[in-house]
């Protein structure tokens, strides 16, 4: 693999402000960052350094006001909103942090929402879902309600749903915050061994110090930049804690 | 993704029987209340679409509507038979009058009557006796539906009327020969038919007692036509019966409170219909937002979740629209036998349908413009 096509991510100069006028807001002040694919990457930092808003960047949902930002080849700026759209439906898998499942819906309905968009068909659909649940473990939970399942099978339903159409990217927004310790560490565990493949790389925005050994490498973000990238969580610990 | 949004939306219970309800309620007050008013106007013109054979009703010009007292000229008679195209012209009279029951309560009566000679002009269903009864000395049909309803005696308690019985109109001695039925008139009184003479005896001293003149025209003319000839040789109106029913209901539309109250209930069942499902269907998607916003970054586009909406707005239409005119249905069925006015045409369903469609898109702009202005990136905000 060559070094241009090894590359999942690379953003250079990246800005980006919220509100206008005397209320503007300087989220993002020129970050540079190149996450290569097969990569685990983790952006930590403090609250209101902008680790949200970069992911947001970087998975299409947000626009940059400056700077350039390609993601496997495509640059967003260049899309138009429903190319955008279209493109982050196929190659952009999500983790929220409130995992974000359709209450009223059963586990397999929700990890198939993303082939529904698509416009594959409800009983096929379902039959990738249950497939895909099995993988992450709750192939017997198929028919549970968020509900009905605990924190941290609600989180591996919202992994299952980020998995089902193979995306290239996963970005994961603070996937462990809401579950224990334990819980956590399966959690992580299942991102490293069952989403992370040699053409995908996924982003993962934590405050939980707890999982930053999972990291292939990770992002210290502090005001709007980039402050450091390290690949030994110790690195950190030794300097600022990220969260402070 | 239908079925999706379907489950979202039957899945917040409350929510989606709210919803229900207030198309329900709209679809109900909307179609109940333009039955009712549609049965008043058909009452309006019963009594005219009922006098069948007659082509035209000749009239005094000020008369606004059939039952309205705006007699003619004893004299009106000869001149409209000598205009050309008049086949034949008999008088009607048609009037209120006190009558008293045997039992001594005291009605008020519409009494109708017919030409001594032809009898044209009589009620569409005999039920008892027959038209020629009426030629029996003081005979009088009175409605079947009335024995024992508006024309019930309350002072001697035995019974409702029957065929035999004796009434009095300004002492002048009436007997039951017959029953007769016809369509409910716009007016509550009972409605009596007799001849024209017997009539004009049972009514006080008037000058002119002539209600309406009555026309057959000749074979080949177009009554439309011998009808502006009368108006030209008499100064008199001379109306078809559609046309005599249209200046009727003109009448009540224009000249009375009637449209504007209907009005107004049919316009509150709209715009109850739009607050109550605006708001609620509002608060269902405030309440999805995150939901909404989280199938846009997974790569939903505005068409889909335009889809999605409409789904939802449409199912909630649908039962509430269905389950709605069911109930004004069923309401009707209780008004009819009461006797009051309902009827609902088919342009009352197409009527409510399109009201419902208008509370729907309205009510489905709001949560979708709200939807559609849902940023994606709202999901990683905690």
């Amino acid at each position: 693999m060559t070094e241009a096509s090894s590359i999942a991510i690379e953003c250079k100069g990246v800005v980006k402000h919220y509100g206008q006028g005397a209320a503007r807001v300087t989220a993002l002040r020129g970050v540079d960052l190149t996450v290569r694919k097969g990569e685990l990457l983790m952006l930590v930092g403090p609250s209101g350094c902008g680790k949200t808003t970069l992911i947001s960047v970087i998975a299409g949902v947000l626009d940059r006001n400056e700077g350039a930002c390609t993601v496997f080849g495509e640059d967003f700026a260049r899309m138009s909103a429903r190319a955008r759209t279209r493109w982050r439906g196929e190659n952009v898998g999500f983790v929220f942090q409130a995992f974000n499942l359709i209450p009223t819906i059963t586990a397999a309905e929700n990890v198939a929402v993303p082939l529904m968009i698509l416009g594959e068909g409800h009983g096929a659909a379902i039959r990738r879902a249950r497939e895909v649940l099995e993988m992450v473990g709750l192939g017997d939970r198929w028919r549970a309600l968020p509900a009905q399942l605990s924190g941290g099978q609600q989180q591996r339903v919202a992994i299952a749903r980020s998995l089902i159409h193979g995306p290239r990217l996963i970005v994961c927004d603070e996937p462990t915050s809401a579950l224990d310790h334990q819980t956590g560490h399966v959690i992580m565990r299942l991102l490293k061994n069952v989403a992370l493949r040699e053409d995908r790389a996924l982003v993962i925005v934590t405050h939980d110090a707890r999982i930053f050994g999972f990291a292939d490498r990770i992002a210290e973000m502090d005001d709007g930049r980039i402050e450091r990238i390290v690949t030994d969580p110790r690195e950190l610990m030794a300097g600022t804690a990220p969260g402070r | 993704m239908t079925r999706v949004a379907l489950k979202m939306l039957m899945g917040d219970r409350l929510k989606y029987a709210g919803l229900i309800a207030g198309i329900l309620f709209a679809v109900t007050l909307i179609a109940q209340q333009a039955s009712i008013m549609t049965g008043f106007i058909q009452r309006m013109g019963s009594f005219v679409r009922d006098t069948g054979s007659v082509d035209l009703w000749v009239m005094d010009p000020q008369r606004r509507f059939s039952d309205d007292q705006k007699p003619l000229s004893e004299t009106a008679l000869p001149r409209v038979r000598g205009v050309e195209g008049v086949s034949w012209a008999v008088p009607m009279y048609r009037s209120w009058l006190r009558c008293r029951l045997p039992d001594g309560t005291l009605v008020q009566a519409i009494v109708t009557g017919l030409d001594d000679a032809t009898l044209l002009g009589g009620p569409p269903e005999i039920v008892e006796g027959s038209l020629e009864d009426l030629r029996r000395s003081g005979g009088v049909l009175v409605d079947a539906d009335e024995l024992g309803g508006k024309m019930r005696m309350v002072r001697g308690g035995e019974g409702p009327l029957r065929v035999g019985d004796r009434l009095a109109f300004n002492d002048e001695d009436a007997v039951i020969v017959g029953t007769f039925r016809a369509s409910k008139g716009f007016f509550w009184e009972p409605v009596v038919y007799t001849t024209y003479s017997r009539a004009v005896r049972f009514a006080p001293p008037e000058r002119k007692v002539n209600g309406f003149v009555l026309v057959g025209v000749r074979e080949g003319e177009d009554a439309a036509a011998v009808g502006r000839r009368i108006e030209a040789a008499t100064g008199l109106r001379a109306l078809t019966r559609d046309q005599f029913e249209a200046h009727s209901t003109n009448f009540l539309l224009t000249s009375t409170g009637i449209l504007a109250n209907f009005g107004l209930a049919i316009g509150l069942g709209f715009v109850i219909g739009v607050l109550v499902c605006g708001q609620t269907l509002y608060q269902f998607t405030l309440d999805n937002l995150r939901h909404f916003a989280a199938l846009k970054a997974m790569g939903a586009g505005n068409w889909l979740l335009v889809r999605m909406v409409g789904a939802q707005v449409v199912t909630v239409g649908a039962i509430g629209y269905g389950i709605g005119l069911g109930a004004a249905v069923l309401l009707g069925r209780v008004i009819v036998k009461a006797g009051l006015a309902f009827y609902m045409p088919w342009q009352v369903p197409v009527l409510s349908g399109v009201a419902i469609g208008a509370i729907g898109l309205l009510a489905g702009s709001l949560s979708l413009a709200r939807v559609i202005r849902a940023e994606p990136g709202m999901v990683f905000k905690g």
